[in-house]
């Protein structure tokens, strides 16, 4: 692995757990059309069971497992609640749970409060065995993303996203596989979260925040709504970019913010569909001059 | 349980809601016309905060402050609508929601370039003197905030119910498009709905400046979730609905966050209380039909 050096390794396994993360929320909003406003909750929940399993001595691939199990329990549970409302409703009922998530934190003193954890143990794996970790779930979620897409699975999300009633009207079981998207894309969650813990090696409140879960919607939105390919390839810029140009660090959050109001006003289909579009018309032009 | 601290704690939690109450009737007007969530609003009653601290600083004059604030504001937010909002109606309602997260994000990042991290306070803050009422302290500014609410909503109620505006204005929260076919000039009415919708939030934001004597960038991020907590509960475009879920919601925080506080923060009662109000009325609590 002499190849890559400490910087490009570090910078690779933010970008895989950043490619996890918008992945998993991709499965909710993405494909079946459920926004989602407090999805870092659940990243946050990953990582404090990763972290305190760490902490109680268990390897690190078994607590992942154990922290996907229970924060997808936990995702079934706000799914079954957010059957219950719609749209504009469920957008700020998951806001709320963010909320109650970073609000419930802070105060527990055996979750280490404002303060947080830290001091977990190492995973054992060296720089490079967990890069190769976080890159092989990234490409083993991305595979199950353009699977699920193709099955009756994603097919069921598109009819769900597109027009719940009518998907319900034709057979469609709408309220299974909601939970069925909410529980996936929590677990998967729990999974970013888990390997974010032992990357950075410290945790708090802060980083599970209204802002982190914008920011990963940002990542969805601005590569194209349910585009496997869009939202990956938009959580490697908006993850890189800060590390790429240091001096807009302090500009990141007027970045994301202005990027996300752009996307949405001039294409709100995102990058995946000013692609295709752009393709199209070249298509077109094409076959218009010869 | 000291019957005095209870009632103090009630009091304290009427200032508050009455703050939401100012912020989130805009977000349900805008709401009831357009159904879309308007997080920039929020972003307009920070501005509405620096013009309060700045222009007082400057001229010396409250009023005067209140006025430019309330003026600018709601100006703003009616450019707001021309340029951001009016291109994306025929959208998805998710599309909406996501630019004015967007927005309000640059917003906040803008002041804070502008501004400066820090924010800005009052050189010589008005309406500081405590003032018993009923035996519980209260500022001078406390109790301003509160009359001005109930005044600036009992015209606003007014208006609606009374002059020819306020009834173009109600038809086409009814039906657009027979509004439209009778005279009415839809555009026209959704200008003047940002503009008191933003007014107000401005109010707000001078007021809850003077109360914390401090006006910063972020200042808005709270009163924005939590003003989007309000019209959720209040049924989305009910202006009594808001208001009631606003001062509902100021006691409820002022309560829990003395008899609750070991467990949660002050912001996640709010968001508990709207996450069990929603699993029992999953439409808020003043629905329309």
């Amino acid at each position: 692995m002499d190849l890559i050096g400490a910087y490009e390794m570090s910078l690779l396994t933010t970008i895989a757990i950043a490619i996890i993360f918008a992945l998993s929320l991709n499965l909710i909003t993405g494909f079946c059309g459920q926004i989602s406003l407090g999805h870092a909750a659940f990243y946050g929940v990953g990582a404090y069971i990763t972290a305190l399993l760490g902490k109680a001595g268990m390897a690190l691939g078994p607590a992942l497992f154990i922290a996907a199990l229970a924060t997808a329990c936990a995702g079934l549970a706000v799914g079954i609640g957010a059957l219950r409302v719609r749209d504009d409703f469920l957008a700020i009922m998951t806001m709320g749970v963010g909320f109650l998530f970073t609000g419930i934190v802070r105060q527990q003193d055996a979750l280490g409060g404002e303060v947080g954890i830290s001091a977990i143990p190492d995973h054992g794996l060296g720089r490079a065995g967990f890069m190769a970790l976080c890159l092989a779930v990234a490409a083993g979620l991305a595979l199950f993303s353009l699977y699920i897409k193709k099955s009756w699975m994603g097919f069921a999300f598109d009819s769900i996203a597109d027009d719940e009633d009518t998907a319900r009207m034709i057979g469609i079981d709408a309220s299974r596989f909601k939970l069925a998207a909410f529980a996936l894309g929590t677990g998967f969650a729990a999974i970013a979260g888990g390997l974010y813990t032992h990357n950075v090696g410290i945790i708090n409140p802060d980083s599970f925040g209204f802002i982190e879960s914008i920011t990963v919607l940002a990542m969805v939105v601005v590569g194209g709504i349910g585009s496997v390919w869009g939202v990956i390839g938009a959580a490697i810029v908006l993850s890189m970019l800060p590390q790429w140009f240091q001096f807009i660090a302090d500009y990141k959050l007027l970045l994301y913010g202005a990027l996300l109001f752009a996307v949405m006003r001039f294409s709100p289909g995102g990058f995946a569909a000013l692609i295709a579009g752009a393709v199209a018309r070249l298509r077109r032009g094409r076959t218009v001059t010869s | 349980m000291d019957p005095q601290l209870l009632f103090e704690l009630f009091v304290k939690g009427l200032v508050q809601g009455s703050i939401y109450a100012l912020i989130a009737v805009g977000l349900t007007l805008v709401y009831g016309l357009l159904r879309i969530l308007y997080i920039a609003h929020a972003g307009l009653f920070t501005l509405g905060g620096y013009c309060g601290v700045l222009v007082t600083n400057a001229t010396g004059s409250f009023p005067l402050a209140l006025a430019v604030a309330m003026v600018s504001v709601g100006l703003l937010g009616m450019v707001i609508y021309r340029l951001c909002y009016q291109p994306i109606l025929d959208q998805p309602p998710y599309v909406a929601l996501i630019a004015s997260i967007g927005l309000y994000i640059a917003l906040e990042e803008v002041y804070r370039l502008i501004f400066g991290p820090y924010g800005d306070s009052y050189d010589n803050p008005p309406f500081q003197e405590i003032v018993q009422v009923f035996g519980v302290g209260l500022k001078q500014a406390e109790i301003a905030t509160m009359v001005a609410t109930v005044v600036l909503l009992s015209i606003l109620g007014l208006l609606a119910a009374r002059t020819r505006v306020g009834i173009a204005w109600r038809a086409t929260v009814t039906a657009p498009n027979m509004a439209e076919s009778f005279g009415i000039s839809i555009l026209q009415v959704r200008y003047l709905n940002f503009f008191i919708g933003s007014a107000l939030a401005g109010f707000a934001g001078v007021m809850v400046a003077l109360l914390n004597n401090l006006a910063e960038p972020g200042m808005g991020a709270v009163p924005s979730y939590k003003a989007l907590a309000i019209i959720v509960l209040g049924g989305l475009g009910s202006v009594r609905g808001t208001l009631v879920a606003a001062l509902a919601l100021g006691v409820i925080e002022a309560y829990g966050t003395i008899y609750l506080g070991a467990l949660l923060d002050r912001d996640a009662i709010a968001f508990a209380f709207l996450i069990a109000v929603l699993m029992m009325r999953p439409k808020g609590l003043f629905a329309r039909a």
